[in-house]
């Protein structure tokens, strides 16, 4: 390669990968402001905004959602493994709201700490499989055959 | 019919037919629509070039 | 020695000069469409007919093998504008910018296929056609560079002027090329994390994961073809005044 040529390309390499390198660390240093939502932990530790609504979500606990049949008001409670906030809802949820599925929801948080949605959303996780092999291994992991961490592993395969 | 019991079923497809069938509708579309394009591409250049040709600025 | 004397070096700008260029891509393009069209057609019966429904999202999950193959199609084709670019912008070879040229209006096709069938999708799941999580809007800020590199090459008359303003947006928009790849690990997103993994498990049973690859497959056939199609047309264009593009089109001896 001619010097000239050569100095070129080591210029343009460093350049396109400072650049992106910098925005990126930008973006990822300012993550209050690109994360969608405020996960459980950000809420306990008081980084959620107080006094407006904002977007929570995690993952619905299993056993946690209650459902009143007269008034279509539902609580559920969401976690994200290391936190735990309950959100009160009255409305219809959305056909993919499940145990042990994702949610995110518009509110605010009121003086008990409740999370007051005004709109639920359902996050799916990136797993694909038929019915009857889910059936199978929540029956299995039901009867205590598998654990939590054996149940995502064989779901992974 | 492989996976559904019936024909209707399949267009149904457990009530989500329209999401299913109008993403592949809008992919057919598309792929008939760069296909043209192609076409319309390669005739633009030939009548173009004609025209330089007849000017004599080719 | 200069590597710029090498054989390897004369062949390469041999193989990469336009007329050559012309004549092989034909038989390349025409063999590639035909086997990603049929390719793509088995993907989609496959996945639309045999394939089993989603314990969790019942049928909506098909629009899987149109949503996915696009997607990850058009951030493989960014990827080969910006390496399309720097061979531009240092080594100054002529084919590298009519490829990138025609890959514009490819890889703006797929940003946008990958959008509506995202957005189509995200209504019977999420609840919502759209919702600006970080996935979603770099998607949406790569559809603008494709389209702001057709409106920059289109705008500059001088040709070798927009072909290195074209390449340098190419590489200042490279930034958001790991943005959208890793949005849905870096922050907490609306969508989920990628299913298909090269390192690490792919979560998907076999009978669903088979189709979905086919599809993948056989539309990065279909892209390479209406890409070398597309360049074809553009050779042509671009060396007009030669004349082997003249004998090539009968339009020699007439008038």
């Amino acid at each position: 390669m001619n010097p000239a040529r050569r100095q070129r390309l080591i210029l343009i390499l460093i350049a396109v990968t400072l650049f992106t390198v910098s925005v990126i660390l930008l973006l990822i240093a300012n993550r209050h402001q690109v994360n969608l939502f405020y996960s459980p932990t950000d809420i306990v530790e008081g980084e959620a905004p107080y006094d407006r609504s904002f977007r929570a979500g995690g993952v619905v606990v299993h056993d946690s959602v209650w459902r009143d049949h007269e008034t279509l008001a539902v609580t559920f409670t969401v976690s994200d493994t290391i936190n735990e906030v309950t959100m009160s809802y009255v409305g219809i949820l959305p056909d993919l709201f499940k145990e042990g599925q994702g949610v995110v929801a518009t509110g605010h948080l009121d003086d008990s700490g409740v999370f007051r949605a005004s709109e639920v959303l359902a996050r799916h996780d990136e797993n694909y499989m038929p019915p009857e092999v889910a059936r199978a291994l929540e029956e299995a992991h039901r009867r205590g055959r598998i654990t939590d961490s054996q149940l995502d592993t064989i779901r992974e395969n | 019919m492989g996976y559904f019991d019936s024909f209707s079923d399949f267009i149904r497809m457990g009530n989500h037919g329209v999401f299913v069938w109008s993403v592949y509708g809008i992919t057919v579309f598309t792929i008939l629509g760069h296909w043209l394009g192609l076409r319309l591409q390669k005739r633009r250049l030939v009548t173009e070039m004609q025209r330089l040709k007849k000017r004599g600025q080719l | 020695m200069a590597f710029s004397m090498t054989p390897v070096w004369r062949w390469f700008h041999r193989w990469t000069s336009p007329p050559n260029f012309y004549r092989i891509a034909r038989p390349w393009a025409l063999g590639l469409m035909l086997v990603g069209g049929v390719a793509l057609l088995v993907a989609w019966i496959w996945g639309l007919v045999f394939a089993p429904e989603d314990y969790l999202q019942g049928n909506s999950y098909r629009i899987i093998f149109v949503h996915v193959p696009s997607a990850s199609a058009s951030l493989a084709m960014y990827l080969s504008m910006a390496i399309l670019a720097v061979i531009s912008l240092v080594w100054k070879i002529k084919l590298a910018d009519m490829v990138l040229r025609q890959c514009i209006p490819v890889g703006l096709t797929l940003t946008a296929l990958a959008l509506i069938s995202g957005a189509i999708w995200g209504r019977p799941t999420w609840g919502v056609y759209w919702i600006w999580d970080a996935r979603l809007t770099s998607m949406l800020v790569q559809l603008f560079l494709f389209i702001g590199m057709w409106a920059i090459h289109t705008a500059i008359e001088q040709q070798k002027l927009a072909d290195k303003a074209t390449a340098i947006l190419v590489l200042v928009g490279f930034v958001n090329l790991p943005i959208i790849k890793w949005s849905v690990d870096w922050w907490n997103t609306m969508h989920q994390p990628a299913t298909i993994r090269i390192t690490g498990e792919t979560t998907m049973v076999w009978e669903m994961l088979a189709p979905l690859l086919l599809s993948m497959a056989a539309t990065y056939c279909v892209v390479a073809a209406l890409v070398l199609y597309r360049t074809r047309w553009e050779i042509l264009y671009r060396e007009r005044k030669t004349r082997w593009v003249q004998d090539e089109l009968g339009l020699r001896g007439q008038a």
